[in-house]
């Protein structure tokens, strides 16, 4: 890298420093909670430049590499006042909050860049680029990951990205400042694993939304800082001296994309031991480490095509989702599935069907749900899920 | 080169041989569902059908079939089914009309669909991949996606030669090979070149036709109805592409609308306001969505349905038969990508009508069921008013679910908009005698 904007070792979330694990934890979930979105401010407030990439999976490398911020564009837990009127009706929630950030400069950014990931969020890039003075494009992933092209295709398509990183950002982009970048994600991947291995073998360790709230970090923050963090929390609570609970262990699925309001996480947090999950899976989509010799650009593709997780919207011939699903399900030893789909998700509500289906085939329990980020109240859905709940703890 | 007939015969001819046509069609795919025979799945935006009629594949549109249902008006009877199944009510109506469809074994108003052989798709609409996931779980069906990556920013469109365009060609081209292997694979028959070629040659014609046909609607009065008449062109332009029959319907419809053309023959209505269509038409009550404009002297000139559900067919693109792959490779990218801008960024195609078709209102018709079309329509309408400044008529409903429909609050807002058009006028030309 010729030039950057803000070195490696600048630093935006210091809050939890010098602090008892429970009060790190504590930080953590306010930063995340909040809708202010003041970290990010506070590294263009030193002199960095954003580069914001909607859900699901986008290789932040390429823009790290240019000494961008990857920040993660997940919607927000926001009223979309100044965003309803350029959609119509019929359509999810996360679309709207996450023009409202951009349209009332909540989060300022240099570029946007989306995937099409479905009907609703393909035409995002083309709003969002309507309605801001900077690119906003979209990055096509290969939705044919079988053919023998797509890992080319996809090598031109992050050289693409590169570019575009560049122009953005006055730096040039080599190889070894990918490299780098790799290696600086491949901790942060490895950092990741650990809390969920956390997750999955003791889970009465760490609180669901305080797990969630550790990962959605990493979508705010430079990455190094965040390795830090991971760094120094991890152990902590692998000593904490919480004792088990009787809880029933679920896997949640359907936070792929538009996430669920935080206190649905604490009520889930409640009642169950949530040992795996799809939240954020974009950060976490790269299961391992992306080899540091040959070309970047293209590890980083094959890395995508050969050693990467599963959701629904996108269709690989060797990961059908109802056998990636029960995986996770084994993989986490859970008792049950948590089956929920946003409001107004087609790829999620069209998901649901397939693994309703293929759980009642193998006999595994699961609970079906709707979510939206704002919703407020969840009582009712508290109440189901306990009884739920109970009825697998005394079966 | 087509030759004028003069004979009023001439006049509706698309619309009788067109019905003919697709009737025809589906009476084939009866015969091939009761002899236990399979169909191709494809779709609207990049059907591929030139490989697959190069197999001689029977091809399926599902998404022609679910409409048909609603025409019919027996969508909700198939909705009903797939949702009694799992599937929601707030996902593609396509979908689930299909779906009532496999679940009662291929039973349909105009057919016994055959089950599928081979499912062939394009990432145009995301819709395409869960929905052929479905029969791929169903029947174990093969599926191929075709990944064609479209526009990646507003006016940023590459050519052919450049850099970026070459990636991404060559991308379409691999798998367009591997399609044709999987083909070779699923009918135990080896490709043939030059019947390729052959088919490659009437898909040019129809094509080429299309593009006439959209362009001689630029006459006033128009020569066709884009919503009705043209869904009429459509069924054939996807059904039967790449064939003898439809190259030859398409030079023969070209002739009935120079015909008229030349003779100054329009609408069946006089025409009063010319209008385009942006989004997908409401099928449930299809012609009485349409007489809710012609009832004030609106017609739609042009839609952008008649761009993208052509799958990119109306920028003419021809095939050069010496270099047939590469040139396939070629035109689908170029006709797809045309298909997608057309709805993620549809201000261009309404200024290139605008400029060409004396435009006196547009009208968006989101949809609850097609979130690609819909999306953007309302954050393109503010553009297209700040830009073009066009007076424009926004309305909701559905393609298929006649739950989200409703006529009355439709044909007041219809009624409204038209007032307005009117009052329009008479400022118009109260101010030219001032």
């Amino acid at each position: 890298m010729t030039l950057t904007t803000t070195p490696a070792t600048t630093r935006v979330f210091t809050e939890w420093h010098d602090k008892s694990l429970d009060d790190a934890l504590v930080e953590c979930r306010d930063m995340v909670e909040s809708a202010e979105f003041e970290l990010v401010q506070r590294w263009r407030d030193q002199g960095g430049k954003v580069a914001g990439h909607f859900q699901v999976y986008f290789p932040e490398e390429i823009v790290h590499a240019a000494g961008m911020l990857p920040f993660k564009v997940r919607g927000a837990p926001v009223e979309p006042t100044d965003s309803d009127s350029h959609f119509g009706s019929y359509l999810c929630s996360i679309l709207k909050t996450s023009l409202e950030l951009a349209l009332t400069n909540t989060v300022e950014m240099e570029m946007f860049v989306s995937h099409p990931i479905c009907d609703a969020a393909r035409n995002l890039a083309a709003i969002w680029g309507r309605n801001t003075d900077y690119p906003a494009q979209i990055l096509y992933l290969p939705q044919n990951p079988n053919s023998a092209g797509s890992v080319d295709y996809l090598v031109h398509e992050y050289d693409r990205v590169r570019r575009l990183a560049e122009q953005v950002s006055g730096a040039t982009i080599t190889d070894d400042d990918l490299r780098a970048s790799i290696v600086v994600f491949n901790e942060n991947r490895r950092l990741l694993r650990e809390l969920y291995d956390i997750k999955r073998e003791t889970p009465w360790l760490i609180a669901a939304e305080d797990a969630y709230a550790l990962v959605a970090l990493a979508g705010m923050i430079p990455r190094e800082e965040h390795n830090e963090l991971l760094t120094a929390l991890l152990p902590q609570i692998k000593e904490r001296g919480l004792k088990k609970e009787d809880r029933i262990r679920v896997v949640f699925e359907g936070g792929f994309c538009e996430q669920p309001p935080f206190d649905l996480i604490r009520m889930l947090g409640r009642t169950c031991y949530v040992v795996d999950d799809d939240l954020l899976i974009g950060l976490r989509y790269i299961t391992e480490d992306v080899p540091t010799e040959g070309t970047p650009l293209r590890q980083l593709a094959e890395s995508y095509i050969d050693r990467s997780s599963y959701s629904p919207v996108q269709h690989d011939l060797r990961k059908p989702k109802e056998d990636m699903l029960k995986a996770r399900i084994a993989g986490a030893k859970a008792d049950a599935a948590i089956l929920a789909a946003a409001k107004m998700c087609e790829p999620g509500l069209e998901e649901q069907v397939t693994y309703t289906h293929t759980l009642d085939d193998d006999e595994i329990a699961y609970f079906v749900s709707e979510f939206e980020e704002n919703m407020s109240s969840f009582d009712q859905l508290e109440l189901q899920l306990e009884t739920f709940a109970e009825n697998l703890l005394f079966a | 080169m087509t030759t004028l007939t003069d004979t009023p015969e001439i006049v509706g001819r698309g619309n009788r041989e067109g019905a003919d046509l697709f009737r025809e069609w589906f009476n084939d795919l009866d015969a091939t569902a009761k002899s236990g025979g399979t169909a191709a799945y494809v779709f609207v935006m990049g059907s591929i059908n030139e490989i697959l009629k190069s197999f001689d594949l029977p091809v399926t549109f599902p998404e022609i079939n679910s409409l048909q249902t609603a025409v019919r008006r027996v969508a909700h009877e198939y909705l009903e089914d797939a949702e009694d199944y799992g599937y929601s009510p707030d996902i593609c109506g396509y979908v689930k009309a299909d779906v009532g469809t496999q679940l009662r074994g291929g039973e349909h108003p105009m057919a016994q669909i055959p089950k599928p052989g081979l499912t062939v798709l394009t990432n145009a609409c995301n819709t395409y991949i869960k929905w052929a996931e479905i029969w791929e779980r169903m029947y174990g069906t093969p599926m191929f996606t075709i990944d064609i990556p479209g526009t990646r920013q507003e006016g940023l469109i590459t050519l052919p030669g450049e850099h970026d365009f070459e990636g991404d060609r060559t991308y379409v081209e691999t798998q367009l090979k591997e399609l044709i292997t999987l083909c070779e694979e699923v009918t135990g028959t080896k490709f043939d070149i030059d019947k390729f070629r052959e088919v490659l040659g009437y898909a040019n014609t129809m094509s080429a036709s299309w593009e006439r046909i959209l362009e001689l609607n630029a006459a006033s009065p128009s020569l066709f109805n884009a919503l009705t008449d043209g869904t009429i062109y459509l069924g054939v332009a996807n059904g039967l592409r790449g064939t003898r029959e439809g190259a030859e319907y398409f030079e023969r419809l070209v002739e009935e609308m120079e015909y008229k053309a030349a003779k100054g023959i329009g609408q069946a209505i006089e025409e009063k306001y010319r209008l385009i269509f942006v989004g997908v038409p409401c099928y449930p009550i299809f012609r009485r969505f349409n007489e809710l404009f012609t009832d004030w002297g609106g017609t739609f000139v042009n839609s952008t349905y008649l761009w993208f559900a052509s799958g990119g067919t109306n920028r003419g693109f021809q095939y050069d038969l010496d270099n047939p792959l590469t040139s396939l490779a070629e035109g689908v990218l170029i006709s797809v990508r045309d298909a997608m801008d057309s709805m993620f960024h549809q201000n261009r195609a309404i200024a290139d009508m605008a400029e060409n078709f004396d435009v006196d209102g547009v009208i968006y018709h989101p949809i609850k069921s097609c979130r690609t079309v819909s999306t953007g329509l309302a954050d393109g309408r503010k553009h297209m008013t700040e830009q073009l400044g066009i007076p424009s008529l926004f309305i909701e409903s559905d393609m298929m679910d006649r739950r989200v429909v409703s006529e009355a609050q439709m044909k007041n807002r219809i009624d409204a908009f038209f007032e307005g058009l009117a009052a329009r006028e008479r400022q118009s030309l109260a101010s030219q005698k001032g």
